[in-house]
């Protein structure tokens, strides 16, 4: 099993609370999952500004970077699990 | 230990819209700039702001930075001080203008005039016909003048040191401001950035709050370097309770949802909002939608199993509108509820949003204190603007579509008076040695090893007491018991430990240092909320139901020294015009 560093962590830290919680949710619950080119993918995705980031994550806009493509619904379904208010 | 020092004219510490703007300005005017940020600048908090900055451009409605005036004053509740709310609202066209030309997006209208929408608190002839005063770029306005601010800083050569955190301010014996001691989160390394004049810019304290829509960024660190120098904190009891978060998860749901005819109902499917609101209804001040949920959830009217929040009704917009105008909204729906708004209607309620209250400043973003008789005697060197400071613009409620005109328009006007500063204090003055030691020790005292308790349960139950002693409903009893329990919390602080010790990208420490600043700001807003026997704005008493103008038409100032409270008045007399005096609040 392969833990996020802290680094990646710490670049999970966004300025919107929604990426937050998103992130934050698949560092716990799915990324450990992750191979390492799934890994790389998450890191390319790091590297998107906020909105961009979470358009990708609720598929308002799409990406021809295949594997950030792979991951949009895993980080959905890392979320999406958690029970009704 | 060799320290690494840099020497800058002007330090910005936090890279969210206020510090961006001011340091484009500094930038602009010559001035030898450094930007600290915890995290990248582009992820600051400032990118969530959906709404849009209000302006008297009159491109839809008519509308006179008059009106805006009169609306910002009302919403304050009559706290706001009225010589920097003029200064504000008159502003505001320049500096959106100037945006414009930054290259922000506005969104248009067919004659290529910038598009406006009716917000909440918005009027025409001093509380007259609904007004449209707030310019959008999409639905994503905080995102675009962030990433436009942080190119134009790019270009005007501003340095940034991106992921650093910074501990502590760093103050000479005469009261100067000298800058700040930080750390590399990357390496872990301390560096001391000397700086003639300084800005806190690091935003609000949201994360105070169990239920939040801030991002885990906003942990009040400015604030509570403010206080640890010395500088007390004003009218910190003022924390807006944005009415519409979405249930159990804390996001905020645009009161654009609201403009574009969205509607509250309760569990017996009553708008309920036209009892308390006849006139506005939906669009009436913030804290008048937030506590009219509070009271319908608290008098058994709430919905869900639990019956602990309302819907937010858009279903009769229909599939197409929302699809056009509001698909950021829905796909949030969609994806943290599973509720399709088309079909059901959202689960919302009030969650913490925004801190009126701050660091104490002037017009000029010049941080002031008390000093003997003075109530407002300027710290040299040090300056705040934005969610951090108060100017006091908000007063007791902040209106939508003023915390980014806020920003923009006092980031700017800080860094117009440090200019001016600069060029009568030329040279750094000496550091002082001592100062320094005492920030370094805030870093090292993390070093401790051994038994304590563990950081992240004790930040859990920090915000679980503030949720449930300092939220909608306030009273003195449930107050005070709160006060005690954060006591023993800063004791229970004061011993706690992590266990990773490294140096390199150690969140823990991070994460650690940010458990005291809640603290302190947790601290400040609990005693300020205790301390004002009335309500206003945001600040609701159960056993103090009425504002009392006579006894609390005044700011709070909370200082760490011994949790006391000071107070000091209001600036009630504009600019250039008649006062606003107090009325009632009605909408």
């Amino acid at each position: 099993m392969v833990m996020p560093d802290t680094r990646t962590r710490w670049r999970c830290r966004r300025g919107m609370l929604e990426n937050d919680l998103l992130l934050g949710r698949f560092l716990d619950h799915g990324y450990d999952r992750l191979d390492q080119e799934g890994r790389d993918a998450f890191e390319r995705l790091l590297g998107y500004p906020d909105n961009l980031l979470l358009d990708l994550v609720l598929g308002r806009q799409a990406t021809v970077d295949s594997g950030i493509a792979r991951l949009v619904p895993l980080i959905r379904a890392a979320t999406a699990d958690r029970p009704e208010p | 230990m060799k320290l690494t020092t840099r020497k800058f004219d002007a330090l910005i510490i936090g890279a969210g819209g206020a510090g961006l703007r001011a340091a484009l300005q500094l930038s602009n005017g010559d001035a030898r700039v450094a930007v600290v940020s915890k995290v990248f600048p582009t992820r600051s908090h400032t990118v969530a702001a959906q709404g849009g900055v209000n302006a008297a451009l009159a491109n839809v409605l008519p509308d006179s930075w008059h009106w805006h005036m009169f609306d910002t004053i009302k919403g304050s509740d009559y706290l706001g001080d009225q010589d920097a709310i003029e200064y504000m609202c008159r502003a505001a066209p320049k500096v959106v203008y100037e945006l414009e030309h930054f290259g922000v997006p506005f969104s248009r209208l067919d004659d290529g005039g910038i598009y406006q929408r009716a917000f909440g608190g918005q009027s025409q002839n001093f509380g007259k016909e609904q007004a449209a005063r707030t310019c959008a770029a999409a639905d994503r306005t905080g995102h675009a003048i962030l990433h436009s601010l942080y190119q134009q800083n790019l270009r005007a050569r501003t340095h940034f040191f991106d992921e650093y955190f910074a501990i502590d301010l760093i103050k000479d014996e005469a009261g100067y401001v000298l800058g700040v001691v930080a750390f590399e989160i990357l390496s872990g390394e301390p560096i001391v950035i000397e700086a003639k004049t300084t800005l806190i810019a690091t935003g609000g304290a949201g994360q105070i709050f169990r239920t939040n829509t801030n991002s885990l960024s906003n942990t009040g660190d400015g604030m509570a370097m403010a206080l640890r120098a010395g500088v007390p904190l004003e009218d910190m009891e003022f924390v807006q309770f944005h009415p519409t978060g979405i249930a159990g998860r804390g996001m905020l749901i645009t009161e654009g949802v609201r403009g574009e005819g969205g509607f509250l109902i309760n569990s017996e499917d009553e708008r309920f909002m036209e009892r308390y609101a006849p006139q506005a209804k939906d669009l009436a001040s913030r804290d008048v939608v937030s506590r009219a949920i509070a009271i319908e959830v608290r008098e058994g009217r709430g919905c869900g199993r639990n019956k602990d929040h309302v819907l937010l009704d858009m279903r009769h917009l229909g599939a197409d509108m929302i699809m056009k105008k509001l698909p950021g909204i829905r796909e949030m729906s969609m994806t943290f509820l599973g509720v399709d708004p088309i079909e059901k209607p959202i689960p919302v309620f009030p969650t913490c949003h925004y801190s009126m209250g701050g660091i104490p400043t002037n017009r000029d973003g010049q941080v002031v204190v008390p000093v003997k008789d003075t109530p407002e005697d300027p710290v040299p060197g040090l300056y705040a603007a934005g969610e951090a400071a108060c100017v006091s613009v908000h007063g007791a409620n902040r209106l939508g579509g003023n915390s980014l005109l806020d920003i923009l328009v006092f980031g700017r006007a800080a860094a117009n008076h440090i200019l001016e500063f600069l060029k009568d204090n030329r040279y750094h003055r000496p550091l002082p040695q001592g100062s320094v030691d005492q920030a370094l020790e805030r870093l090292s005292r993390w070093e401790r090893k051994g038994d304590g308790e563990a950081v992240e349960p004790l930040r859990q139950e920090l915000r679980k007491v503030m949720e449930d002693h300092c939220g909608v409903f306030r009273t003195a009893e449930v107050m005070q018991e709160g006060v005690d329990k954060l006591r023993v919390l800063r004791e229970r602080i004061a011993n706690a430990v992590i266990r990773d010790h490294s140096q390199t990208f150690n969140t823990a420490r991070i994460e650690a240092m940010e458990l005291e600043n809640l603290m302190d700001c947790a601290m400040a807003t609990m005693c300020s909320a205790l301390g004002r026997e009335e309500s206003r704005g945001a600040h609701s008493r159960v056993d103090f139901p009425e504002r009392d103008d006579e006894r609390w038409l005044k700011h709070s100032l909370y200082s760490l020294l011994d949790d006391s409270m000071d107070y000091k008045p209001v600036r009630t007399q504009p600019v250039s015009v008649e006062s606003f005096p107090p009325k009632k609040r009605v909408y």
